[in-house]
């Protein structure tokens, strides 16, 4: 069976001719890179934010697979499940929940689009400027990818660098751990799960329906467009639960 | 930064986009241009979630700016990376970009059960 | 296969190279999907059985051996419907998005020593992370039928899939710790010998986790007694409503796919992947190298010790599944956050503490391979590390691992 790493080919002569060999890291990082940017382009430029989600999805998921050629395979797996498979599908579901057909293609005005665009090119010229200054990060790789990351990554995450000296350190001091801030994302985590979970709660709602809509247009500020919101009632707040136990309240 | 290393810095490829191992600039171009595709994303969208959907664009050409320089394979033999570091700075950046997209997420939804939209032109309750 | 291609067929390099990727590429996807075509009979007639009648007995003889060749026909045949308010590109595309999803999985998963697409380092972390990328295809695909019961149902499996990764990932991580490493070659490697050796008898705490387990790659795939997603009696058909023909399929073929990756995947992780009950190539005499007939037949054979441990792994979901009444969406839940999460936490701290109370098994001297290697990393003199082998607690020759 094939393996990635075993694909760097010497030159193979045909007739008398040298030809350079193709070198497969190269070939998948340009297919990764040009899914990665067309699809990021794609998100800007689509109008249905549902197709957006779409695009974005397999923006990042190309993105993870530039993490794995760039020989990070730990950070490309959590990529792929954190980003990918927990981020972006709680970003589908709530477009999902909010794509009613008013909001699915807001459009902004020319005006705004035109702005937008000379400031996104102006950056993007300039990032490109800052990139290609350096020359040393222009001379080319090693082409293959050795030796695995993940148990050293796991080592420094609990505290203990494995991986030799500091960059840059002449008395061969090891660097530091990562126990720390390990342990402080953590509760930075279930911080968020609480808060957010508390955050986007099913508001009981303790008045019937009328009144609260007709105490929400006496509440009205003058002079904005809001008066005719009794009309167009806003969903329950309970419609994302709602959705997932089957509707029955 | 001079005109010459812009001009020299176009042949990316010296004999070939399939046959020369790539550096790190071309993972920062990548990255650049995810960052912009971000940020042009967070400035037009009027959409909440098209905002947050830039936010993760933006975050991400930043981890491929870091894995790249973290990455040895990325460079000759015997160069200095950044190592370790970046990949755990990257990944410190998953971790909490999936957090912000959670707490964003319920604000989003907050908003969109009071205003009955996800246009963020309409949240101006305090304007004025 | 290429240095074949190169050498003998002097064909040029990139040719060769990309021949052999599609080879390989159409291996897994035909024998995957032939496994998928064998499976549905299987289950037709599983389902017949257990339901006390016999299933299909007319197309091929008396067993309808061809009854599944004969359903593929017929979805080919049917016409290729979307519904009028769909949104046409994502109706189109959600299939294809469940199956490369499911069959993306198949790159790291070894199926014998050296047959493994790209043997990863992080290969059960990649296969669990891209086992939650389905849930994508049935998102897009509930939404996208512009029906509301597509929608109910893909939340429904959104929210079951996405939740069930949890304890999923928690009862994975007990066989990687006790094999010191996420690559799913090392594992299986360190499961060599006699049945004793599987992690599934290594302690009770893992025995147990084995169970929550097969709950929760059950629930993952949608299947058995929580296919509220695709719940014929409740939603029509779930996500899949307004899918006919070859677009719903692929739905199907993404599911027994996966049904498959997770059977393959408990193999690996409890019992053994590949090493037989009985360790035949050890007690034939013979040793680990690479190259040779000999050691080409041990990988064959081990080959198809995986695909029948897996086989029987796909069997008993089929069995579960026409015998068990269906769960609700809260039961589902429940059992989720109430009983497999809190099951999985404590019993992970239990083989935590087994290993650290027994290091060298309940039983010392019973027959181990290689002993207890750990990925040690140390620094080396030139400052970038090597992995170390630790000599084993019996102290049988060491195997290194990378």
């Amino acid at each position: 069976m094939i393996s990635l790493s075993g694909m760097l080919m010497t030159p193979v002569l045909a007739a008398g001719l040298p030809v350079a060999a193709i070198n497969w890291h190269s070939v998948l990082f340009l297919l990764f890179a040009s899914l990665a940017s067309i699809f990021a382009v794609g998100v800007v430029l689509a109008d249905n934010v549902v197709r957006m989600a779409l695009y974005l999805v397999f923006s990042l998921a190309a993105t993870a697979g530039l993490f794995f050629l760039a020989g990070a395979e730990f950070i490309g797996a959590m990529q792929l499940m954190i980003y990918v498979g927990g981020t972006l599908v709680l970003l589908v579901v709530g477009v999902m929940l909010t794509a009613q057909a008013p909001f699915v293609s807001i459009k902004p005005s020319a005006a705004d689009r035109a702005l937008a665009g000379l400031a996104g090119s102006s950056l993007l010229v300039v990032l490109l400027a800052a990139a290609l200054s350096v020359d040393s990060w222009q001379r080319p790789g090693l082409g293959e990818v050795t030796a695995p990351t993940a148990t050293p990554l796991g080592m420094a995450l609990l505290g203990m660098r494995v991986d030799g000296p500091a960059a840059g350190a002449a008395t061969g001091a090891v660097a530091n751990g990562y126990l720390l801030p390990f342990e402080i994302v953590s509760i930075h985590l279930l911080v968020v799960l609480v808060g957010a979970a508390y955050l986007a709660r099913a508001k009981r709602r303790r008045t019937p329906r009328s009144i609260d809509a007709a105490a929400s247009a006496v509440s009205v500020v003058e002079g904005s467009e809001r008066v005719e919101l009794p009309a167009a009632r806003p969903p329950r707040s309970g419609s994302a639960s709602a959705l997932v136990s089957g509707g029955s309240k | 930064m001079n005109i010459v290393s812009l001009l020299s810095g176009c042949c990316l490829f010296a004999t070939g986009p399939l046959t020369e191992p790539v550096g790190v600039v071309h993972y920062l171009i990548v990255g650049a241009i995810l960052f912009t595709a971000g940020v042009v994303c967070m400035a037009l969208k009027r959409n909440a979630l098209g905002v947050l959907m830039g936010i993760e664009l933006v975050l991400n050409g930043a981890n491929l700016n870091f894995v790249a320089f973290s990455s040895p394979y990325l460079r000759g033999p015997g160069a200095a990376t950044l190592g370790l570091d970046g990949q755990v700075i990257a990944l410190f950046v998953i971790l909490l970009a999936a957090a912000e997209a959670a707490v964003a997420l319920a604000i989003t939804l907050n908003f969109y059960n009071n205003h009955s939209t996800v246009d963020i032109d309409r949240a101006d309750d305090l304007k004025g | 296969m290429a240095a074949f291609l190169i050498n003998s067929v002097e064909l040029p390099e990139w040719l060769a190279w990309t021949i052999t990727a599609l080879v390989a590429a159409a291996l897994i996807l035909n024998v995957i999907a032939g496994g998928a075509l064998a499976f549905i009979w299987a289950e037709r007639k599983i389902a017949a059985r257990i339901q006390d009648r016999l299933g299909p007995t007319r197309t091929g003889g008396r067993f309808g051996w061809l009854q599944s060749l004969a359903d593929g026909i017929k979805l080919l045949a049917k016409e290729d419907l979307m519904p009028d308010g769909a949104d046409g590109m994502l109706f189109r595309i959600a299939p294809y998005v469940s199956f490369c999803a499911s069959f993306c999985a198949f790159i790291a998963l070894p199926f014998a020593f050296d047959f493994v697409g790209q043997r990863l380092n992080v290969g059960v972390f990649f296969v669990i992370a891209v086992l939650g990328l389905e849930v994508f295809g049935v998102i897009l695909a509930g939404y996208a039928s512009a029906s509301k019961w597509s929608l109910f149902g893909a939340m429904r499996e959104a929210a079951q899939v996405v939740s069930y990764e949890v304890p999923l990932g928690m009862c994975v991580v007990v066989p990687v710790m006790l094999a010191g490493s996420m690559d799913l070659v090392t594992i299986a490697e360190k499961q060599a010998g006699w049945l004793t050796n599987w992690y599934l008898f290594h302690d009770p705490f893992t025995f147990v986790i084995f169970w929550v387990y097969v709950t929760c790659a059950v629930a993952s795939v949608n299947r058995a007694p929580f296919d509220l997603a695709e719940a014929e009696s409740e939603l029509v058909a779930g996500f899949h409503t307004e899918y006919s023909g070859l677009r719903w399929s692929f739905f199907f073929m993404a599911e027994y796919a996966s049904m498959f990756l997770v059977s393959a995947l408990a193999a690996i992780l409890f019992m053994g992947g590949w090493n037989g009950p009985v360790p035949l190539a050890a007690l034939a005499g013979f040793s680990e190298g690479t190259g040779d007939t000999a050691h080409y037949l041990v990988r064959v054979v081990g080959l198809a010790n995986l695909l029948t441990k897996a086989t029987l792994g796909v069997l008993f979901m089929m069995w579960i599944r026409w015998t068990l009444p269906r769960l609700r969406i809260d039961q589902v839940m429940t059992t989720c956050l109430k009983y497999c999460t809190p099951i999985a936490a404590a019993m992970f701290a239990g083989a935590m503490l087994w290993q650290l109370a027994f290091p060298g098994g309940l039983i010392p001297g019973l027959a181990r391979p290689a002993g207890e290697i750990r990925e040690g990393w140390l620094e080396g003199p030139g400052g970038q590390s090597a992995p170390v082998v630790v000599p084993s607690v019996d102290g049988t020759v060491a195997k290194a691992v990378r």
